[in-house]
């Protein structure tokens, strides 16, 4: 598509005046704006942001949760051929210098008090950012501080413009190019400075397009916005593909109202990371441990049937006769209504991403029939590379690539993309972007990875991250640290795993047991424990963890390039890792390498052949406090299995 | 840019209330000006929520005067006190457990519906519109109070911090001059006072409502308030600002103790 996103709004406009575009959720009721009153809104903003001296090719900075008025001003500095630039909301104000000066911002358009406060916060090390407008006034009646004004006087101001130069805005529209940049987006990097991600008109709207026409996207869709928009993801979903199909894009009340929200609009398409899915299971799984015995056996007789008959009534395939009643009557007194309560009754589509997905969790929600994905995608690929066709979802997979993607696997094991909704580099950095975006058009995902035999994809790990083993029974074998980890922490007794195996002859895992599953466990089976410590050395806990490794071996085994990944030895470690500690990044990663220093003895317990290790560690308290915890932790053996060779 | 505080608008001269030969309050003394937020504080039995019952018209006291506006209402009973604008919250919530938030704060607008209760009842006439014009004003108060995801959830279910929300939304929805708040950080953790205090303060500034509070915290109180009473045994041994009453020597003793 040759156009550009304020070209795609007024085409809606024009076409389909009075549909809606946008609906929030204000004193109760969904409160509609059409596409022709969207697009009278987006005029006032531009034509205000022009009098205020926004120029052709400058940065703004929008922060806030997902709010029409928001979309407007994104919308509205398009149209000016100004380049919108999304911060999330929950980001400290610290967080904000970098991008803020990085893109040398002078206006920004925030949400609300807390977020002018934070703006007001950093101007003094951003002394250029001259104009902030706020969309909510709440609490700032008081606010006197130069150049921050309500975003309702900037759309009075430039609906007067608009009258006296009723030509302008439609002109400024016509200048801008499909090859013109349409936005940036911050990607917060492990190390260094967060990386502007530049994207062109073209390449979002390219990969829009391609996502919605493999799902099939009308202009009927209903999507509820509840991820923050500076978010890729949610720039995709409710934003380039909204313009692209002209679907309605409903706005929650407030962040604690999604729950209820999500029920009350019943979205057709539908997106989440695997948590949010996560945590819907464990509400329903709660809330019918209280339910009555009657509801109760009548929910654990179906989902069986469920798991059973569920995903391939799904995949399309053959299902006897007497399954598929019992799968009927399921699904009226059950799955019907389960989805009805999550909100999730009329859902054609949805989408889980950025993480892997446990296998239960995937299926638990495809046997209750609600048609939920994977994709493979970016912020440096404008999200859509692989998509799940509807009849093929797995959980270990990320789908196959949709139109217009390239996929290669290059020797070192990593995914190379190429396709039209690669970044146009990273902004003011051309070291950065040369080293993922190479000159024949290859972007390096840093993904490791490969085509399985039935054209899906399959992600491994972080390519700088997959290591080999080093002698022993597996020499030269494939180890991905992070895909043992994973299926190690799906299961529910598990919280947090550490694999170590590069340059080793076998892998060894640390695990941490989660507190509340196992102690629960522990109390239905009458056993006593003093707290996290005892809990986790008891034999018994040590035999729950053992039969789960074993199982993952098993399943390791089953898979001829990483047989040699299975896990030989393990120990349950006697305190959380924790972020305050270092051992954890603070989105909750794994410090492999800190962690393996830290707890060297452990480590030489664990390949030295010892049965047990003792270990003192010093913890940081969240009053800043530090002490000492020490134990004794018994070491493990696991079995592996030889592995199970594919029939040539 | 402070806010204005205006003329007074709650005089009370000279009560005493007395139950039988117990004697709640002697000659108490003070007056409340508009838009301030004016605290009573006090140890436990100094006859603080007595004499915020003697303002809402619950308790009449013996001798004295209580004046509104100018105007003595010395004889009235609790609603013809709500009539004038006075609104209240209560120390141990008096909600109706088992209704919705939205109805609860409806509640508070009871005394502004006019349709009779035939026409409630049964929905025809003004009595509709009515009532949707009153839903907008209490979905203005959930918005202001941040409860929208409790909206339509039973009062009971609601954790104690969230019930004294829905407390102060319900004395809001009468549209109050004064608002008397008995003990509203009562049992509340840190984080719920805080958030108390932020929603007291946008009350006393957004809608410019005068604030009368009983309270124990006095960290809070001292926070919060332009001017405080303190009572002790049922007389007034201390009014001012803050900073004046926390220097009081009368005030400090009955709060610390003295050595004899």
């Amino acid at each position: 598509m040759q156009t550009t996103f304020p070209r795609l709004m007024r085409m809606h406009a024009q076409q389909r005046p009075s549909a809606p575009a946008l609906r929030e959720k204000e004193y109760g009721i969904w409160q509609t704006t059409s596409w022709s009153s969207l697009a009278q809104l987006v005029q006032s903003v531009a034509c205000g942001l022009h009098q205020a001296g926004l120029q052709r090719g400058e940065h703004i900075i929008i922060v806030g949760a997902n709010r029409p008025r928001l979309y407007a001003t994104m919308l509205a500095a398009q149209s000016l051929g100004a380049i919108p630039v999304p911060l999330y909301q929950d980001a400290a104000a610290a967080e904000c210098v970098f991008p803020i000066n990085n893109a040398e911002v002078r206006f920004c358009v925030v949400e609300d008090q807390e977020q002018v406060d934070k703006m007001l916060e950093v101007r003094e090390q951003c002394p250029q950012l001259s104009h902030i407008y706020f969309d909510d006034p709440r609490g700032l009646r008081k606010y006197t501080e130069d150049g921050l004004g309500a975003i309702e006087a900037l759309i009075a101001a430039g609906s007067e413009f608009a009258q006296q130069h009723p030509q302008f805005y439609a002109d400024e529209v016509e200048k801008a190019q499909n090859t013109d940049v349409a936005a940036m987006f911050f990607t917060s990097g492990t190390t260094g400075n967060p990386k502007g991600v530049v994207h062109t008109h073209g390449s979002l709207i390219d990969r829009a397009d391609a996502g919605a026409e493999f799902d099939k996207l009308t202009h009927s869709e209903d999507v509820l916005a509840y991820m923050p928009p500076a978010w890729i993801g949610q720039n995709i979903f409710s934003y380039a593909q909204w313009l692209v199909c002209g679907y309605v894009v409903n706005c929650p009340e407030s962040a604690a109202t999604v729950t209820i929200d999500l029920k009350e609009i019943g979205p057709t398409y539908y997106f989440a990371p695997p948590r949010v899915f996560e945590s819907m299971l464990t509400s329903v799984m709660i809330r019918m441990e209280d339910a009555g015995s009657l509801k109760r056996g009548m929910f654990h007789y179906f989902m069986g049937v469920a798991q059973k008959v569920g995903p391939p009534l799904m995949d399309g395939q053959s299902v006897g006769f007497a399954e598929r009643l019992k799968y009927a009557v399921g699904n009226w007194l059950v799955y019907g209504p389960l989805r009805n309560n999550l909100g999730f009754s009329r859902v054609r589509v949805a989408y889980t991403a950025g993480e892997a997905i446990g296998p239960d969790l995937f299926t638990f929600f495809r046997s209750i029939g609600v048609n939920i994905k994977q994709l493979y995608g970016s912020t440096e690929t404008a999200v859509f590379v692989c998509l799940q066709p509807d009849n093929e979802a797995r959980a270990d997979t990320v789908g196959v690539p949709c139109k217009g993607v390239e996929i290669k696997v290059a020797d070192n094991g990593e995914i190379l993309v190429k396709s039209r909704g690669l970044l146009k580099g990273y902004y003011k950095n051309p070291e950065a972007t040369a080293q993922v975006l190479t000159a024949d058009g290859w972007y390096h995902t840093s993904d490791a990875g490969f085509i399985d035999s039935h054209g899906h994809l399959k992600i491994i790990d972080r390519v700088k991250d997959v290591g080999r083993i080093v002698g022993g029974a597996n020499d030269g074998a494939m180890f991905a640290p992070k895909y043992v980890e994973n299926k190690l922490k799906f299961f529910p007794h598990i919280k947090e795993v550490v694999a170590y195996g590069d340059q080793r002859e076998k892998v060894c895992v640390m695990i941490n047991i989660d507190f509340d599953a196992v102690g629960n466990w522990a109390e239905r089976r009458n056993l006593p424990y003093a707290g996290y410590t005892d809990l986790a050395q008891k034999t018994e806990v040590y035999q729950l963890i053992q039969e789960c490794v074993e199982k993952v071996n098993a399943d390791l085994a089953q898979d001829t390039l990483l047989a040699g990944s299975q896990v030989s030895r393990f120990l349950v470690l006697h305190k959380e890792l924790d972020a305050d500690d270092g051992e954890l990044t603070r989105t909750n990663k794994v410090r492999r390498s800190f962690i393996a220093e830290k707890y060297k003895p452990l480590v030489d317990g664990l390949y030295g052949g010892m049965t047990s290790q003792f270990i003192e560690t010093v913890v940081k308290f969240e009053d800043g406090r530090s002490g000492s915890v020490s134990a004794t932790l018994l070491i493990s053996e696991a079995k592996t299995f030889t592995p199970v060779k594919a029939a040539a | 840019m402070s806010k204005v505080i205006g003329e007074v608008i709650l005089g009370v001269q000279n009560i005493s209330l007395r139950f039988g030969g117990v004697k709640a309050l002697t000659d108490i003394s003070f007056d409340v000006r508009e838009h301030e937020v004016r605290a009573i504080i006090g140890p436990n039995g100094a006859g603080k929520s007595s004499m915020l019952n003697c303002i809402n018209g619950v308790y009449t006291p013996q001798e004295g005067s209580i004046t509104f506006r100018g105007q003595s209402f010395d004889h009235m009973n609790s609603r013809q006190v709500a009539e004038m604008g006075i609104a209240r919250t209560f120390q141990n919530l008096a909600l109706f457990k088992g209704m919705s938030v939205i109805d609860n704060i409806m509640t508070g607008r009871n005394l502004k519906i006019r349709s009779n209760i035939f026409l409630q009842a049964l929905r025809i006439g003004p009595a509709q519109r009515e009532e949707e014009e009153h839903r907008l004003k209490v979905e203005h108060i959930i918005d202001f109070l941040e409860i929208q995801a409790y909206r339509k959830t039973p009062v009971g279910q609601l954790p104690y911090g969230l019930q004294k929300r829905v407390d102060l939304g319900r004395a809001l929805a009468m549209e109050p001059q004064v608002l008397l708040l008995d003990e509203p950080m009562a049992g509340m953790n840190m984080e719920e006072k805080q958030d108390m205090c932020r929603f007291i303060l946008d009350v006393n500034d957004e809608f410019g409502t005068t604030i009368v509070l009983i309270e124990h915290d006095m960290g809070v109180v001292m926070d919060i308030s332009d001017r405080v009473v303190v009572l002790d045994y049922g007389k007034k041994i201390g009014d001012g600002t803050p900073e004046e009453v926390r220097n009081n020597k009368e005030v400090i003793s009955a709060y610390l103790g003295t050595s004899h």
